[in-house]
């Protein structure tokens, strides 16, 4: 699965990085908790979030995250989405809620991060 | 509180220092940036690189929500990064429960910038080999973390 696909089943806006999206997502990681994403950073992961700062591209960008989904439609400032283009973060915005956004993706196949096997 | 790892300190080495600030939230991610930055120019793989970069925006974050200010190092020799970051602040009366998965005194309004899993610590020893945490309440606290790195970790 890749971004574009990921895209095509969330019905997302893409906020930036429309050049990145073949990127290849193995797993899928949604959460509003900064140190839970670093814990279960491992390559290949989709960020899932529903918080629009400028922290969520800071944890992205360290833990080496495929891309980020925000949720329930939601879209971060200006800024931030400079700060996502200019540290090749593409950054998605779909109108499904947590939940279902999480469901559609895991049943079209995208697993979940495990702990310490990322 | 002066603590410093006399072998690392002895040795030709890189370090990088960063100031932190009260109340500086950008501090953590732009420190973690840079210093990623510096060891993916320096040739270093990927994992390692992304350990030291948690283990440092960890930290640092700490200072900031927990204390009040203090100092990043980041000192780089061929076989290891060591990250110190030292604060002046409240400090941390049990250092033991501190490092307890899911224990956190962050307040309602940190937590809603989405820190305050309890989680940072924990993380912090998950990604180095070695971890030390002083702290004197009503003074402050040094954390000293270290990453050994292997031949399989420098790619040149
Ligand atoms: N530098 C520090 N000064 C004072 N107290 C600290 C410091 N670092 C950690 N602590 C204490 O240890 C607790 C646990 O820290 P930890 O980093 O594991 O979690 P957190 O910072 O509360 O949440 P998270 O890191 O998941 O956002 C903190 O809530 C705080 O009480
Ligand atoms: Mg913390």
């Amino acid at each position: 699965m890749n971004l574009r696909d990921i895209q095509r089943i969330l019905k997302a806006e893409v906020l930036c990085g429309e050049q990145w999206l073949s990127r290849e997502v193995k797993t899928g990681f949604g959460c509003d908790l900064m140190s839970e994403m670093l814990a279960f950073a491992g390559s290949h992961t989709l960020l899932i979030t529903s918080l629009t700062n400028e922290h969520v591209i800071h944890t992205a960008e360290i833990m080496d995250a495929v891309g980020v989904v925000y949720v329930s439609g939601k879209q971060p400032a200006k800024e931030i989405i400079e700060k996502a283009n200019h540290n090749n973060i593409p950054l998605l915005s779909t109108p499904f809620l947590m939940f279902e956004c999480c469901g559609l993706l895991f049943t079209s196949g995208l697993k979940g991060c495990k702990r310490g096997n990322p | 509180m002066n603590h410093l790892n006399e072998e690392a300190e002895s040795k030709p080495q890189l370090k990088l220092e960063f100031e932190i600030k009260e109340r500086d939230f950008s501090v953590a991610g732009e420190a973690a940036s840079k210093v990623k930055k510096t060891l993916q120019q320096l040739g270093l793989m990927p994992e390692a690189v992304r350990n030291i970069a948690i283990i440092i925006y960890e930290a640092v974050m700490n200072v900031v929500i927990h204390a009040t200010h203090g100092q990043l190092k980041v000192i780089i020799i061929p076989e290891q990064v060591t990250v110190l970051t030292e604060d002046e602040g409240i400090g941390i009366s049990n250092v033991e429960l501190a490092m307890k998965e899911g224990y956190s005194t962050a307040p309602l309004e940190i937590r809603e910038m989405g820190f305050g899993a309890g989680m940072g610590l924990p993380n912090i020893k998950q990604c180095s080999h070695k971890l030390n945490v002083k702290s004197q309440v009503g003074v402050g606290t040094v954390l000293e973390a270290i990453v050994y790195l292997s031949s399989k970790d420098r790619k040149s």
